[in-house]
């Protein structure tokens, strides 16, 4: 009896993701990010939309870390607070689109022929339309709320995830395995969801992550243009609020858009190291 | 190539645009009809209307008959060009938005030129070095680059270079006391579009740099580079004759397909720098609820989306010897 020992074993995730420094960093960051969102209303000194805790517009300094805005608000507890909006409108949306276009894709690649030729163009219609424009005529029309936001959000950025799984399901639903458990009489829903799902699931996660980023900065830009929740302030509303004074006042816009940049530019640094863990043929690169 | 299948293959493209194009239309007619709240309301669009205007509106636009009807009237409505009236400019939808559209294409323009030559050439660059100190710097700024919103740096930008160091201008496209015409005009516009230009450059530039690169190491490690090194071709015509013009069609394509998301970059862009061009308007009309115009400019848009993928097909086929018309 031979022992095979020459073969190494399959690598850790963590120390294939730890290989891409940048990714370890980005994860770093996040988490930072998001206990700075989660645990700041409780440890801050100010309320995040409470006027006057200071004088107005104050550079930053040891009591205001970074400044006050013009009716005297905490830029810093007002940038925690709109960093968890964006958050969750961000992870949100990206969550309801993926779901979206993981079932349609899905649907197209399993079942092929007219589903998926009705589905593909679909698919098609929705990526040359513009989104942003129709994200902004669907706010402007039924009403600036958070909801509204990340629902337009979600609904206008499935297609990149359904053409993905549709590819993936295509080419697995022929796959010896999927052959296998075919004949050993399993059925439609377990070869789906057991079988062919799990094997789809790389790039999905990878593509997940890029799109909350992209959710994020579609959020900002629709708040920029006046289209945020007026009873919850996003970071890309600060960003509007601060047009008006960031003459006199640069703190107003330099840290709510330091926070967005951040969380962005971490999570599409995570989602390149995910690729390096989830997409073998991908490693080294 | 003949020009007669070309005529054909274009013809073929356009045709394919309308199924989209009556999505939009769709779109735009189910929002009339499906928001919060009387059609009528959403055809002023926010502003102080007359009972008379109102009454002609819904006569205009058959408010009183069937559903179908409504949709027969808005489609042949607009297959004439008729995007409806902003009552808040006292304009037609159409012209307003044409009149501001000049603004953009000159913004969209500036930006793409100088965005792609430096990109291509930065591309280019880290390729030929990877994995060298100014790839890895390359690389992380063009992340930076598209991981930031890009009104952000707008503010940052007319911050630092407009307010304290007092450089360029703070907003519009003209100063009042420069000259009205002539050499004059021209420095004076440009003056004011480098900040704007300069930041929206930005995106694009990372966009491309990361696609240029990506496809140049792909086209450098193919088997007729090495060949054209071994035949002794000097290795700038290698790089430049070669191996570049393989690896800038899928950036062409590219930069085809983003236009949509282009398009959103120079709407926020303009709102920062006051830029009189179709974002601007959009932004106004945002905050007006000026539906009309909401539903004009988004319309105009996709079709120049549309407009901008057909473009790019064409070019694709007419550059590369190996798309075969059908």
């Amino acid at each position: 009896m031979t022992t095979i020992t020459h073969i190494p074993a399959e690598p850790s995730w963590w120390r294939i993701f730890s290989r891409n420094r940048g990714s370890v960093v980005g994860a770093v960051v996040l988490v930072v990010l998001f206990a700075l969102a989660i645990v700041a209303p409780m440890l801050l000194r100010f309320e995040a939309g409470r006027i006057d805790v200071g004088p107005s517009m104050a550079p930053p300094s040891l009591v205001h870390l970074m400044g006050t805005d013009e009716l005297g608000r905490d830029v810093f507890a007002r940038a925690a607070a709109g960093l968890s909006v964006s958050l969750m409108v961000g992870f949100g949306a990206a969550t309801i689109s993926t779901f979206l276009g993981v079932v349609i894709g899905g649907l197209a690649g399993f079942f092929g022929r007219s589903i998926d030729a009705l589905l593909m163009r679909l698919t098609e219609i929705f990526q040359v339309i513009p989104r942003f424009f129709l994200a902004v005529l669907l706010v402007a029309f039924f009403g600036a709320s958070i909801f509204n936001i990340l629902i337009a959000i979600a609904v206008l950025s499935w297609p990149e995830i359904a053409r993905l799984v549709r590819g993936e399901f295509l080419s697995l639903r022929s796959r010896q395995f999927v052959d296998a458990a075919r004949v050993a009489g399993a059925a439609r829903t377990s070869l789906i969801f057991g079988e062919i799902l799990p094997n789809a699931l790389g790039p999905v996660v990878v593509n997940a992550t890029l799109m909350v980023g992209q959710a994020m900065l579609l959020e900002a830009g629709l708040s920029y243009l006046g289209l945020g929740d007026p009873t919850k302030a996003s970071l890309g509303q600060m960003l509007q609020e601060a047009q008006q004074i960031m003459r006199s006042a640069w703190w107003t816009t330099a840290f709510p858009g330091m926070f967005i940049f951040l969380a962005v530019l971490s999570l599409n640094l995570v989602g390149d190291g995910l690729t390096d863990v989830l997409n073998p043929r991908a490693r080294g690169r | 190539m003949p020009t007669k299948s070309l005529l054909i293959y274009v013809g073929g493209r356009l045709l394919q645009a309308v199924p989209i194009l009556f999505v939009i239309i769709l779109i735009n007619f189910a929002l009339i009809h499906a928001a919060p709240g009387d059609p009528v309301d959403i055809l002023i669009g926010g502003a102080d209307a007359t009972p008379e205007y109102i009454e002609g509106l819904r006569r205009e636009f058959g408010l009183d008959q069937p559903l179908w009807q409504q949709f027969v009237t808005y489609i042949s409505k607009i297959v004439q060009f008729d995007l409806g009236y902003s009552l808040r400019y006292r304009e037609p939808v159409l012209s307003l938005i044409l009149g501001r559209m000049p603004a953009t294409l000159l913004l969209m323009g500036t930006a793409l030129f100088f965005s792609s030559l430096i990109g291509i050439l930065l591309g280019v660059f880290a390729a030929r070095r990877p994995y060298s100190a100014g790839d890895y710097t390359a690389t992380f700024v063009s992340l930076a680059g598209y991981s930031m919103p890009v009104f952000w740096l707008g503010q940052i930008m007319l911050v630092i270079f407009a307010l304290h160091l007092a450089w360029f201008p703070t907003q519009g496209m003209y100063s009042l006391r420069a000259p009205s015409q002539g050499f004059g005009r021209i420095l004076d516009v440009a003056h004011h579009l480098v900040l704007p230009a300069i930041t929206y450059s930005f995106y694009h530039l990372a966009l491309i740099y990361r696609l240029t690169r990506i496809k140049m190491q792909e086209v450098l490690a193919l088997d007729f580079i090495t060949t054209a090194r071994a035949k002794g071709v000097a290795e700038g015509r290698v790089v430049y004759r070669h191996a570049l013009r393989n690896a800038i069609l899928p950036v062409v394509t590219v930069i085809g397909l983003n236009f949509g998301f282009m398009l959103a970059g120079s709407v926020l862009t303009e709102t920062v720098f006051a830029w009189p061009g179709m974002g601007r308007l959009l932004y106004e009309a945002v905050g007006a609820r000026d539906y009309p115009v909401l539903m004009g400019l988004f319309t105009v848009l996709s079709v120049m989306v549309i407009c901008a993928n057909v473009i790019t097909d064409v070019v694709y086929a007419l550059v590369d010897p190996r798309v075969v018309y059908r």
